[in-house]
């Protein structure tokens, strides 16, 4: 129970506009785009771009099979095998291993090992072009023996992490409440959909290491799977960053397979060899955001107050652990939602199916968990009589309230100011009652069949929704404390100031917010700071470019460097640094500061307990949407989004309106149509053609509204800004839907088939889930020639 | 191989290439004009968007037979008269419409296509006329703001 009495007063945030220049976050307008003309001219390198004479193609065959032993590669005798590459386990040097937190997924599925996941990598071939790799390709046999997969998380027992937390007595506490409701909510598969696909090239070195360039959001990831794969040392392996043309976490962790792929290739070739997705293998082969099951159960009192939630979280790892423990970790401390409850129960646990590995993907589990928690608290709040505004004000954290890892929320605790602002900016409540009021008109006037709701005059119904969530900025726990990044700055015998990270641009915007840091730190202008390349020849290990942790982590390692790179020229000098470096890098050479992570100062967790700031602060996001639900066909538009986002402070307004924007409509999309589809363990939709993302057409006007509660626990105080928006933005268009119709979809993506369905008072038809078989999935799985 | 003449971003050249050669490819491996992207290979996401005649395509559908005699536009010939940045890619750069750059080519040539028709700031009709180019990063809002801005200021 939060201590009432010691209550630590509201750090006032303060409200920016879009667009608004506010005094002392930067001196004068926000600078541009660092890489912006390059990108706008074409000028710009991404991995495809890149050209090395004499460069091979690579190519991977993978399974058939869900789950099956691999009994032999057959290779055609008639085909000149001479002219080619093939790479198999056998030749693997190192270990057989993806590095990542467990060690279960090899890089290519052995002679007699086991098959785990449709598209598993099997084997590598190289050709010098595209016509004799396609003929290679076909001259490979596979040949498997069949097992029996699993594809329902619920009945499999290999269970990669659980999680518990507990907090009062919540058994207790529900046998009391006023009012108890139960639900449950299913979401499903989503692809990161970078439009740039995943692209690795690698090229040998004379030392027997090797240089990889590639898409990829964090290349000491890649490099610790380089060398142990390889049996490489630190010089061996090189990772450079090539230009990123998105990532959202889908070039997290797979980049590390398709370097390894294409390394071993180059390694045995002797030469260049590219590896270059299309979109159909992207999507067949690589990571998705984890489907999940959440149950929640929840006690409130008359008034609104939470007494009690029970919560349980099932998620689908798919085959391999992959990042699986941490996802479902950041699920189950954010599953509640931003709300006080004395006595909380979060159960949590995620199970190996034979699907494709699930991974990151912008929210990295409390995407899943909040459109839960939103859904069915705007439930609770509709049993209740109760305006999903006044519950929401009624629960939600103040600082000084304590989360159920333990944490007391300190400082920049913003949630109220977030929830009133997307309220008031959005006209919530004024657009419910008019909803409510319309809704009313239509009730017991219908013309479907089993619905009260579709008119001859009214074919569309317009309503209003809202949510309201958290994301603890950084790694999760003590993740920062055993990350322990370095982030370097340099100031070069040539009088060069050079930023040195592993931080990657990936659109975000890490190439122009570190330079500006660092500007301002020293007092130069922003052209003055430059910024190395993503080599790890060259730059420290400053972490992975994940967890909306670049600007406030990364970024908070570079203003303290700045400013110890600052005093140790000025005592030199005697001068001002800006006036002074030049000087001093003459005099005296070149000076580089390195800064290590320090633990922020009163931030502790107990990984053995769970207990603990899970996260140094969190970042606040409310949202209000206004759809448009065509009663005859079950169409959404969704036409306008209010987002409010406290982000600590804003760094560089453009770019953070840029991230809540994009994630927003990826919510969006999550909410309304991105769906995938499997059959036995294989993805169905698995093209651009068929798994649908928004165009401009589908995309509401989204506004944003950058409130700032400054974190005081970093140089800067800003927080995390990447992965916040997706938290909120579909529980505020299913519960828009709900105001428009009067029925909750609780399985994403509220789809036209699931909202007819609910219309007209029948269960939808049951979505292809990896468990679907029998007479759902007879149509389609002729096509699919299992024949099992 | 057959040889296909065509003007290239105001420029003649001349390629021997098989006639289904994708101009996609012609574009980025023949002639070593990288800057016009492939996402999908299938028409759906328009990063691969160029000017044919004056009408935005998609390179990846488009066989270089098709391209015989006609005018082409890509991403690297928008500035024009020497200058770095045309007013169309400065709105893009000001407004923070290009984030992770890889439909940024594509979506700056559905843009172009739609000014030089004469179109306007009206919102609806930009996004009608981007609706085939998809963009992961953005949102959409600072692109439709650029192309506005880009509509009204002078060309």
């Amino acid at each position: 129970m939060p201590d009432l009495t010691t209550r630590i007063e509201p750090p006032g945030a303060v409200v920016i506009e879009p667009g608004a220049i506010v005094p002392g976050r930067a001196r004068g307008a926000p600078p541009l785009r660092r890489e912006g003309p390059d990108k706008l001219t074409g000028a710009a390198k991404y991995a495809d771009d890149l050209v090395f004479p004499g460069a091979w193609f690579g190519a991977t065959i993978r399974s058939t099979d869900a789950r099956a032993t691999f009994v032999a590669l057959e290779l055609d005798p008639a085909f000149d095998w001479s002219s080619v590459v093939v790479v198999t386990a056998a030749d693997i040097p190192g270990e057989n291993i993806v590095s990542s937190i467990k060690s279960d997924q090899p890089i290519l599925v052995p002679i007699a090992g086991e098959i785990r996941h449709h598209a598993e990598p099997l084997a590598l071939i190289a050709a010098p072009d595209r016509a004799t790799l396609r003929a290679a390709r076909h001259a490979v046999r596979v040949r498997t023996e069949r097992l029996a997969p699993v594809f329902d998380p619920l009945a499999s027992d290999h269970v990669f992490a659980a999680y518990e937390l507990a907090a009062g007595d919540p058994d207790a506490a529900i046998a009391t409440a006023d009012l108890v409701l139960e639900g449950e909510y299913r979401v499903g598969h989503a692809e990161q959909l970078y439009i740039e696909n995943n692209a690795m090239i690698a090229v040998p070195a004379d030392d027997g290491g090797v240089t990889v360039h590639g898409s990829l959001q964090c290349p000491y990831y890649v490099h610790a799977a380089l060398k142990r794969g390889l049996a490489m040392d630190d010089a061996q392996a090189r990772v450079v960053q090539a230009e990123t043309g998105g990532g959202f976490g889908g070039k997290e962790d797979y980049p590390s397979v398709i370097a390894l792929h294409a390394a071993l290739l180059a390694g045995k070739a002797g030469r260049p060899v590219r590896m270059i997705y299309e979109r159909h293998e992207d999507i067949t082969a690589t990571t998705k955001r984890h489907p999940a099951i959440v149950r929640h159960r929840t006690g409130v009192t008359r008034d609104g107050r939470l007494v009690a939630q029970d919560i349980e979280i099932v998620m689908d790892g798919g085959a391999y652990c992959t990042l699986t423990p941490v996802v479902l970790s950041r699920g189950a401390i954010h599953a509640g939602g931003p709300y006080r409850c004395p006595n909380v129960r979060i159960r949590a646990r995620a199970t190996r199916t034979n699907t494709p590995p699930n991974g990151a993907f912008r929210g990295f589990g409390a995407p899943q968990v909040e459109f839960a928690a939103e859904t069915h608290l705007n439930r609770v709040a509709e049993a209740l009589g109760m305006s999903p505004f006044e519950i929401r004000r009624r629960n939600v954290y103040l600082p000084g309230d304590t989360t159920p890892t333990g944490q007391v929320l300190r400082d920049s605790v913003a949630a109220e100011e977030v929830l009133e602002r997307a309220a008031e900016a959005g006209e919530f409540e004024h657009l419910r009652a008019r909803h409510g009021a319309a809704r009313a008109r239509r009730a017991g006037s219908g013309t479907v069949p089993g619905s009260p709701l579709r008119t001859d005059r009214e074919r569309t119904a317009s309503g209003v929704g809202l949510a309201l969530g958290w994301h603890g900025a950084g790694f999760t726990g003590s993740g920062e404390v055993k990350l322990a990044s370095t982030a370097s700055l340099e100031l070069t015998a040539e009088g060069d100031i050079r930023i040195l990270t592993a931080a990657t641009e990936m659109g975000q915007g890490t190439r122009t917010v570190f330079p500006q840091l660092v500007a301002e730190a020293l007092d130069v202008p922003f052209e003055a700071v430059e910024v190395a390349p993503q080599d790890t020849a060259f730059v420290p290990d400053s972490g992975p470019t994940v967890a909306s942790r670049t600007t406030m982590v990364v970024g908070g390692l570079l203003m303290k460097a700045a400013r110890r790179l600052r005093a140790g020229v000025e005592m030199t000098t005697g001068g001002t640094f800006a006036a002074t470096y030049r000087d001093f890098a003459r005099v005296n050479g070149a000076l580089r500061v390195d800064q290590r992570f320090e633990p922020y100062p009163g931030v502790g967790f107990d990984d053995a307990t769970y207990r603990g700031d899970a996260y140094p602060a969190f970042g606040w996001a409310a949202c209000v949407a206004t759809v448009d639900v065509d009663l005859d066909t079950g169409e959404v538009h969704v036409r306008d989004v209010v987002a409010a986002d406290d982000i600590g402070r804003v760094i560089h307004p453009v770019l953070a309106e840029g991230q809540v924007e994009g994630g927003t409509l990826q919510a969006v999309g999550y909410a309304t149509i991105e769906e995938i589809k499997l059959i036995d363990g294989r993805y169905l939709n698995d093209r651009l053609a068929t798994y649908i993302i928004p165009t401009a057409l589908d995309a509401p006007r989204i506004t944003t509204i950058l409130v700032e509660a400054p974190f005081s626990g970093a140089p800067h105080g800003a927080k995390g800004v990447g992965e916040l928006p997706m938290d909120v933005g579909a529980p505020a268009v299913v519960a828009a839907i709900a105001d428009a119709t009067g029925v909750w979809i609780t399985d994403l993506p509220a789809s036209p088939e699931r909202i007819l369905a609910a219309l007209a008072g029948v269960p939808a038809v049951a979505p292809l889930r990896p468990g679907a078989s029998g007479s759902e999935t007879t149509a389609a799985s002729g096509s699919a020639g299992g024949g099992r | 191989m057959t040889t296909y003449r065509f003007t290239l971003d105001a420029a003649a050249v001349e390629v021997d290439v098989p006639g289904m050669r994708r101009l996609l490819d012609v574009l980025r491996e023949d002639l070593a004009l990288t800057g016009t992207k492939e996402g999908c290979g299938e028409g759906e996401c328009g990063a691969c968007t160029v000017l044919l005649d004056g009408l935005a395509v998609v390179s990846c559908l488009v066989p270089i037979c098709q391209v015989d005699g006609a005018v082409v536009a890509t991403v690297e010939g928008l500035a024009q008269g020497g200058r770095a940045l045309d007013p169309l890619q400065t709105a893009f750069l000001e407004t923070g419409a290009a984030q992770c750059g890889i439909c940024t080519p594509g979506m700056l040539m559905a843009a172009r296509a739609y000014l030089d028709a004469g179109g306007g700031q009206d919102e609806d009709a930009i996004r009608d006329a981007i609706a085939g180019n998809l963009c992961r990063c953005t949102g959409y809002t600072k692109i439709v703001e650029a192309i506005a801005r880009a509509a009204g200021g002078p060309r």
